[in-house]
């Protein structure tokens, strides 16, 4: 069973992020991870805006809070979202990675360390390379990797560093993943 | 791309030999963090497997001074958050302003940015003359950093942008003299901060404090050591002294949430309830 959804994106992301959050179920028993680059120095209404396009509960978690199943989690504005192998997050404020904080490589990486073959990553439209060895850790884990279709995405830059990457991670269009994400619950891990 | 990898076996002992060596004891840091930059050290001096690095840990001292520098994080900024400064402003200087003497703890000061700004507010509420300010680092090259109060001058712009935000009453530019590209601190402001070294780790109670403000150092611990460091704070806070942490820090997850009140849940201010002797 997959335990944990992770999404990165950058620029041109938020339709997709949106239209994810609105098709999942009201009810879900995995945890969903997302890690969108935001502005630094301008307080983010990130968090209100997602809540907006749906019901489910979405919170920035604290440092030492433990990851629960059925809840979207939004990586804080300017800290790193990390996770511990005791499932639980902690932050992070020290230097950028890969020009963001937070950096979804950064949670990428945990995803991939933490939920190896239980995790599934999603890397949308974004304009630089974040997220792209992290969703290669991810599949090299067997976890399931999935970019943006870069002929869908407003910034290509993004999914294409991930797909040029590795070659197990596939490439779908945003009705594809969220459809996909959609149906997620009852789906078996292929290498379960 | 070779993945570089450090096994946890691997970050243990080289967070032991660290120990052992050197004094200096990041067991009980949270293991993402550390192990992360760990294996940015590693990265940055071409080591490519955990035993190299034990090698130059263990014979080359020069190295350690650059292995500390990098793995204690630095990252700070003038008036970060202008919202917890506002706050503080309105709502903990009031009290301060009642004792004759306002002893302030900077725990975790890093470069010093923060308590410049804390030295600014002090300066526009009329208290810093009777303000005494002990900033501390467990890193000794950020300490002399700090002391310098040199910045550079692009990062003002910044600076200035959440100075304005946080509520302040007078012309940021006016608290700096620019020269060469960088931004020194006025001397004034200095005066009354005492910079030194000390390792929340391993070091203990050193005085009295009616303001504790240490943001952004707990979340690099493991919530052992997070439990300790509050149990730390609340021994060296006056009854009724203040604790300020960083706004995605919490004290939830420690022993002692009981024994302190909430100011700001935004802000993560707190006061110390009454309570003479920490009973543990």
């Amino acid at each position: 069973m997959i335990e944990v959804v992770a999404i990165g994106g950058s620029a041109g992301s938020l339709p997709v992020v949106m239209a994810i959050l609105k098709a999942l179920p009201s009810k879900f028993d995995y945890s969903v991870i997302l890690v969108i680059h935001r502005l630094k120095n301008v307080s983010s209404e990130m968090e209100r805006i997602l809540a907006g396009t749906t019901d489910l509960q979405i919170r920035e978690p604290e440092d030492k809070e433990p990851i629960k199943p059925g809840v979207v989690y939004l990586a804080p504005q300017n800290y790193h979202l990390q996770i511990e192998a005791d499932r639980t997050f902690s932050l992070d404020y020290s230097e950028l990675v890969n020009y963001s904080r937070p950096s979804i490589d950064v949670t990428f990486e945990c995803v991939a360390t933490i939920f190896k073959e239980k995790a599934v990553a999603v890397l949308l439209s974004g304009a630089n390379a974040d997220g792209a060895a992290g969703l290669d850790k991810i599949v090299r884990r067997g976890g399931v990797g999935i970019a943006q279709d870069p002929a869908s995405a407003e910034y290509k830059l993004m999914p294409q560093s991930a797909l040029d990457r590795n070659k197990e991670i596939s490439s779908q269009s945003p009705e594809h993943i969220v459809n996909y994400i959609s149906t997620i619950t009852s789906l078996p891990n292929r290498k379960k | 791309m070779p993945e570089r990898n450090l096994s946890n076996e691997e970050l243990n002992e080289i967070l032991h030999l660290i120990h052992r060596t050197y004094g200096y004891d990041f067991r009980d840091y949270s293991k993402a963090s550390i192990k992360r930059r760990v294996m940015r050290c590693m990265e940055m001096s071409s080591l490519k497997t955990a035993y190299e690095l034990k090698f130059k840990l263990a014979n080359d001292p020069e190295y350690f001074k650059w292995f500390l520098e990098v793995m204690t994080v630095n990252v700070t900024e003038m008036f970060r958050d202008p919202e917890f400064y506002t706050e503080l402003r309105a709502k903990v200087f009031p009290t301060l302003a009642s004792y004759p003497i306002i002893k302030i703890w900077h725990a975790g000061c890093a470069t010093g940015e923060e308590v410049y700004s804390m030295a600014i507010m002090l300066k526009e509420e009329g208290l810093l003359d009777r303000a005494k300010i002990y900033a501390t680092d467990i890193n000794p090259l950020n300490i002399e950093k700090a002391k310098k109060g040199i910045m550079p001058l692009q990062h003002m712009k910044n600076y200035t942008h959440n100075y304005i935000r946080s509520g302040g009453r007078a012309e940021f530019s006016d608290y700096y003299t620019a020269q060469y590209g960088n931004a020194i601190i006025s001397n004034e402001l200095k005066k009354n901060i005492l910079f030194s070294q000390h390792n929340l780790v391993t070091d203990q109670v050193f005085n009295e404090f009616q303001l504790i403000c240490c943001r952004n150092v707990l979340i690099y611990f493991n919530k052992e050591l997070q439990n300790r460091v509050i149990n730390l704070f609340y021994d060296s806070l006056s009854p009724l002294g203040y604790l300020a942490i960083g706004t995605k820090e919490s004290l939830l997850f420690t022993d002692l949430r009981d024994k302190f009140e909430t100011i700001s849940s935004e802000n993560k201010i707190y006061k110390r309830k009454k309570g003479i002797a920490n009973n543990k």
